[in-house]
């Protein structure tokens, strides 16, 4: 078995969250769970959603490829293309505006050396907008991995860049 | 400082179990399972409390208009927060999450419904794990289960993260994405509380309104309904960002003028009151007020309506005089482009033309007669009206409102190319 297909496989850790996570919902709607679950394998693929991360959960889910498909292309947070170690996700709606998001954006830009939408060539960082995180009395605010960082400055958030494992 | 419903916030290790039962915690469910469901019911109708996700739906009217005679009524708290400028059913999420299971609890009890679901926006991990971690606490405790309190009444919770998508907060399209669709927006009727979560009836309420029904309960509908003003009965959690010296969430009574929210809670403007320009005071898909209104306006339901704007889900975005509107317009303008889910043809063209056009006049690209082309497509052609949910309206409404109030504004960027302000 390739490298590869190895990858595409759910530990038993991440098989046992999901058992979890069908319970939750009745029997005969285990498709409720589509959304976690593709959390979960993105989680444990490595960030984002390959055709054949999808086709797994697919055939894991006992769902139709396509019913896969179109819920993972419509959620932004699912990524179907790779991502970066750290995931660096900038609001600039309007309340992070009004606090001074340009400029922490310009900070990212500046420190990371890429622009919206890239990736580091090292594979470390792909930075992002995104619209409103829903913090807006901590703004500006950065989504990094599972985490928000409030109340930003330019100094701050390029501190925060230094101290990412 | 106002602290009625959201009097444990500030506590320290408000989050858990123990802090909770300290302080009251989970004797209104004691309390409600000793009444009849339509007795319940009755007091959360007394209260006259509103949706706090926006609508402003009465709740009560709700809960009471659920079929009587199912055996699978649910309960879904719509958490899924997004709104831009609105943050405060995090801090209920992560500060006061026992009191939110149980104002659902109550709820279920009420609606005769057995299972609930919380769904919670994808991007609120931390927020998600905190209130997993309380709903096992209250299983543990036995306030949710099988036999509720040993009263005989069933009622199971779940948490559901959503993965990014602002339409999501519609409740039919969020009742779509729980049963792990896309998050389209059905066509009503049927409303969901004849047709819901897997074709059953199902109330679908705000964080913020279920987490007040345990006061509702403990102290009575009356006692609700007496704070607030006529027709905008009880508290609300305004959350105030931007251009303020104290950003935060603070809780006062609806009815409260705007400019003592700003200038007693919220720490006034930045560089005083004289900077102020406007203020969006729920949300960024209801119109601006300018200062002159501003001066007046008490925040509640009938008198933001007056005002020619919206209470909608309490979040008070405040701009100083430095803020070119045009700029600001075109910022929301991308977001609901973005976010339009497009299925109806008059929301996904309509937000792409208004963008368009709101971007050409930042850019100093404007045409003679833009101004007046927005305002028609916000008018007529834009998607009022026309489409199966109010995503729609939430791109023209800000747009109609900001050109109202500052049109010399937008006629400056056409015929200078450039901003007059910033």
């Amino acid at each position: 078995m390739s490298a590869l297909q190895n990858s595409l496989q759910f530990s038993e850790a991440t098989v046992r969250q999901a058992e979890m996570i069908f319970k939750r919902y009745p029997a005969e709607r285990r498709e409720s769970a589509l959304l976690p679950v593709l959390h979960l394998a993105q989680r444990e693929f490595g960030g984002w959603l390959s055709q054949e991360a999808l086709d797994y959960v697919a055939a894991f889910m006992g769902m139709p490829p396509l019913r896969v498909y179109e819920v993972a292309t419509f959620y932004t947070m699912y990524n179907l293309k790779p991502v970066g170690k750290h995931h660096v996700r900038v609001c600039t709606n309007i309340s992070c505006w009004l606090c001074g998001s340009d400029a922490i954006v310009q900070t990212l830009q500046d420190k990371l050396h890429l622009k919206m939408g890239e990736t580091s060539a090292d594979g470390r960082f792909t930075l992002d907008h995104v619209e409103c995180l829903g913090a807006c009395v901590n703004a500006p605010i950065v989504h990094i991995g599972d985490d928000y960082y409030e109340n930003l400055t330019p100094d701050k958030v390029s501190e925060i860049i230094d101290q990412l494992p | 400082m106002t602290q009625i419903i959201y009097k444990n916030i500030h506590l320290e290790n408000s989050h858990t179990l123990a802090v909770y039962l300290a302080n009251g915690g989970y004797t209104a469910l004691e309390k409600a399972l000793g009444m009849t469901d339509l007795e319940v019911i009755e007091e959360v109708k007394i209260s006259n409390i509103r949706g706090r996700g926006g609508a402003g739906f009465p709740a009560g009217e709700k809960w009471g208009s659920m079929p009587k005679d199912q055996r699978s009524n649910r309960v879904v708290c719509n958490a899924d927060e997004g709104e831009p400028g609105t943050c405060k059913d995090r801090v209920i999420l992560t500060q006061d999450p026992h009191m939110l299971i149980e104002g659902m609890v109550i709820c279920g009890y009420a609606a005769r419904a057995h299972q609930g679901y919380i769904y919670i926006r994808g991007e609120f991990y931390r927020e998600a794990e905190r209130l997993q971690a309380a709903i096992d606490e209250a299983y543990a405790a036995g306030y949710l289960g099988d036999n509720v309190l040993g009263k005989g009444f069933c009622f199971h919770l779940a948490v559901h993260r959503g993965a990014g998508a602002y339409v999501c907060g519609e409740r039919s399209a969020l009742i779509e994405s729980l049963e792990g669709k896309k998050g389209q927006p059905r066509l009503k009727p049927p409303r969901p509380g004849i047709v819901g979560l897997y074709g059953e009836p199902t109330v679908v309420n705000n964080v913020e309104t279920l987490a007040a029904v345990p006061g509702i309960i403990t102290h009575g509908g009356a006692w609700y309904f007496n704070l607030g003003v006529p027709n905008s009965s009880g508290t609300k959690l305004f959350s105030v960002s931007g251009h303020v010296n104290k950003p935060g969430n603070y809780e006062v009574e609806l009815g409260v003028p705007l400019k003592v929210l700003l200038e007693e809670y919220a720490g006034g403007v930045r560089g005083g009151w004289d900077n102020l320009k406007g203020v969006i005071p729920g949300g960024s898909s209801v119109p601006i007020l300018p200062k002159e209104v501003c001066e007046t306006v008490t925040m509640d339901y009938d008198a933001l309506k007056k005002a020619g704007t919206n209470l909608g889900s309490g979040a008070v975005i405040v701009l100083d005089r430095s803020v070119c509107i045009v700029r600001a317009m075109a910022r929301l303008c991308h977001f609901y482009r973005h976010e339009s889910c497009g299925r109806c043809s008059p929301c996904r063209e309509g937000s792409s033309w208004v963008t368009q056009i709101v971007d050409r006049l930042e850019n100093g690209q404007g045409r003679p007669g833009d101004v007046d082309l927005l305002m028609d497509l916000a008018n007529e052609a834009g998607p009022l009206g026309l489409t199966i949910c109010a995503l729609g309206e939430g791109v023209v409404n800000p747009v109609r409102g900001a050109i109202k109030a500052f049109r010399e504004e937008f006629e400056y960027h056409v015929t200078h190319g450039r901003c007059m302000v910033a």
